[in-house]
């Protein structure tokens, strides 16, 4: 399979958002979930976009990741305009350059923590076993759940739960990984310890991490913040200064 | 695939009381088909082996014309004694015929000197009737389990009727060919037990008495009655003989001979594709039993796993896996069914085969042991079919989870 990529994209952005709104149609009535939102992410970034219930922050997640499509404006991600993608293309870039963390962890029950990590491989990607099994490790042992490798998701915490969740996502070496509320149903506690995990992975790796959040308590954490409000970009905060959207 | 196989397994067991029940159900489907089968099967394979082994033989062969009259027994539709050699000469040759009898079929009058009363007889020869019909000696009741000139076997209710015993002297009267009568005495050898169907109740004599009575000069026969080594060839062999027989035509060019195998000749066959169309519907009554259950569990499966097929969706699980992914669930419960189900029945089945539970009466015939047995082919007939409609049920659902839009059901609650 060939992916479009864009004309005229930057390889030095893995993804660039070009006026892109998104309306969803509830009966008669038009929701418009985003409104003209551009912007760039550069690789290795940290970056969360963070706005109220309802500013488009899940939206524009689902966009980043291939799971819906803008109905205006230009998206590319990874290089790939994915406006242009079907169903099949989409699914097989997700598997291909995308990690996703969820708040709700979404693991499969009926497998162990290291089968849920070692999915995306056997399923997504065919890796053989034994490179499989090497990868698999080496992010349990990342993450430090490597003991609990053989016990089922209701058999750990919930801040173990993501954890795995994390390393489910970084396993298949993607470029960019999205985090949709991924502390939202953790302590304080954990919640650190997950971003500060995202963020070492992201430092070992150089994965981009976009994430979005409510959370006041680890705004703060990402480089670069995004902020949203009824579906418009009104701020850009990048560590150390601050830049209008 | 193997990996595909192993979550599917593992989801099965998710619910383990939902699989259990449904395996279950597929189980009971499977045995109570093998047992209706099996003994239906066997039910059928005993009385068409009572009614070939025991009376007609696998085909006959007769004088064209000869069956369309067989009630009234007619002479003058006998095969004359060039017809017969030809006909021996090619049945000699024909290397599927385990044995072979010439029968004088006549009717006549039977008396004990006291009472006398209507009898249908059989001329033939006593060693080539009991290679043929191999039953027959075990249908004489009482007396000696041979047949020499001079005697006669007659069936039991005419004995009883007429209250005639073993070493009795009885008089067949007949009425020959010529319209005149003649009659001969003959001593009771033996009592036959009746059986169902088409010659059931006739008595035997000797096939030179027969022809002493009916006054022929000449040997003629009025039918021939064959066995072959094979049972599974009756239809293959039918056809065969038929075209070899075709060849051979009287004066005015019409064929001298007609074939009928145990099918055209016994009313029995008619009972027996009833057993069959009855084991079609059966099958089809554990079809639409496989397809609901596995359809029920399949679709409650899908609505449950909602999110979590959005998860591996968004995670970049292309259609295709998801699909196999609920199709090969429906196709581990359809086997496990349908593998528990042969095995249980196959144990019923060799309990009842050793116990001989399974007795029947059948028209005069009172306490038949049936023996089920299970063909191999029909245990993979059943499993193929539980397997294939296990597949064919899981696909809707399948399909419905591959169809997901990840985000919405991500979104599901």
């Amino acid at each position: 399979m060939s992916l479009i990529v864009a004309e005229n994209v930057s390889k030095d952005y893995q993804v660039v958002a070009t006026r892109v709104s998104k309306e969803y149609q509830t009966g008669e009535i038009v929701v418009r979930a985003l409104r003209d939102v551009s912007f760039e992410i550069q690789p290795a970034s940290f970056v969360s976009f963070v706005g109220p219930s309802g500013s488009g922050k899940t939206t524009l997640l689902n966009l980043i990741g291939c799971l819906d499509k803008p109905t205006e404006g230009k998206l590319t991600v990874v290089g790939t305009d994915v406006l242009k993608l079907d169903r099949h293309e989409s699914a097989r870039f997700r598997g291909e350059h995308l990690g996703f963390i969820f708040q709700d962890f979404n693991l499969i029950p009926v497998l162990t923590v290291f089968e849920n990590i070692e999915y995306p491989l056997i399923i997504v990607k065919n890796t053989p076993a034994a490179e499989r099994k090497k990868r698999v490790m080496a992010v349990l042992e990342a993450v430090g759940m490597a003991d609990q490798k053989d016990k089922y998701p209701d058999q750990i915490s919930g801040g173990q739960k993501q954890r795995v969740a994390v390393a489910r996502a970084l396993v298949s070496d993607p470029k960019l990984i999205l985090a949709d509320e991924p502390t939202a149903n953790l302590d304080s506690k954990t919640a650190y310890t997950i971003i500060n995990l995202m963020k070492k992975m992201r430092d070992e790796l150089k994965s981009t991490f976009i994430f979005s959040t409510h959370d006041q308590r680890i705004v703060g954490e990402a480089e670069i913040i995004y902020s949203l409000s009824d579906g418009e970009l009104v701020d850009k905060q990048v560590k150390g200064g601050k830049q209008n959207g | 695939m193997g990996n595909l196989f192993k979550i599917a397994v593992r989801n099965l067991f998710r619910y383990k009381r939902r699989t259990l029940l449904t395996v279950s159900l597929i189980a009971i489907g499977v045995i109570f088909v093998l047992g209706y089968v099996s003994i239906a099967g066997s039910f059928k394979n005993m009385m068409i082996g009572q009614i070939t082994d025991s009376m007609i033989g696998h085909l006959q062969v007769h004088r064209k014309g000869y069956v369309a009259s067989i009630e009234n027994l007619p002479l003058n539709m006998n095969l004359k004694s060039p017809a017969f050699k030809k006909l021996e000469g090619i049945l000699n040759q024909q290397p599927e015929i385990e044995a072979y009898s010439p029968r004088i079929k006549f009717g006549g009058m039977f008396s004990t000197f006291v009472e006398t009363t209507n009898i249908r007889l059989n001329g033939v020869y006593p060693e080539k009737e009991i290679k043929t019909i191999p039953l027959l000696p075990s249908r004489i009741a009482e007396g000696d389990k041979t047949l020499k000139k001079g005697e006669i076997l007659i069936p039991e209710l005419l004995a009883r009727g007429m209250k005639v015993k073993i070493g009795d002297m009885i008089v067949i009267v007949a009425t020959n060919q010529d319209g005149s009568v003649n009659g001969k005495q003959f001593k009771v050898a033996g009592i036959l037990e009746s059986a169902t169907g088409p010659g059931g109740r006739d008595g035997y004599v000797h096939i030179e008495d027969a022809m002493e009575v009916l006054r022929m000069e000449e040997f003629e026969i009025s039918e021939v009655a064959i066995r072959l080594k094979e049972f599974g060839q009756v239809e293959a062999f039918t056809r065969k003989l038929d075209h070899l027989l075709s060849g051979e035509v009287n004066k005015q060019g019409k064929p001298v001979f007609e074939v009928h195998s145990w099918q055209q000749l016994s009313p029995f066959y008619n009972i027996a594709r009833m057993i069959d169309m009855m084991t079609i519907f059966i099958q089809l009554m554990l079809i639409a039993v496989v397809l609901i259950s596995i359809m029920n569990v399949m679709i409650m499966a899908v609505y449950e796993r909602i999110r979590e097929i959005g998860t591996i969706a968004a995670i970049g699980t292309l259609p295709t896996k998801i699909r196999s992914m609920f199709i090969l669930e429906g196709l581990c419960l359809g086997v496990i069914g349908a593998m528990i189900g042969n095995i249980v029945g196959a144990v019923i089945i060799f309990i009842l085969n050793v116990s001989g539970w399974v007795t029947f009466d059948f028209g005069r015939q009172k306490g038949l042991v049936l023996s089920p047995t299970l063909d191999p082919m029909n245990m993979l007939v059943i499993s193929a079919i539980v397997i294939i409609v296990s597949v064919a049920a899981s696909l809707q659902p399948a399909l419905k989870a591959s169809r997901m839009e990840p985000i919405k059901a991500l979104r599901h609650v």
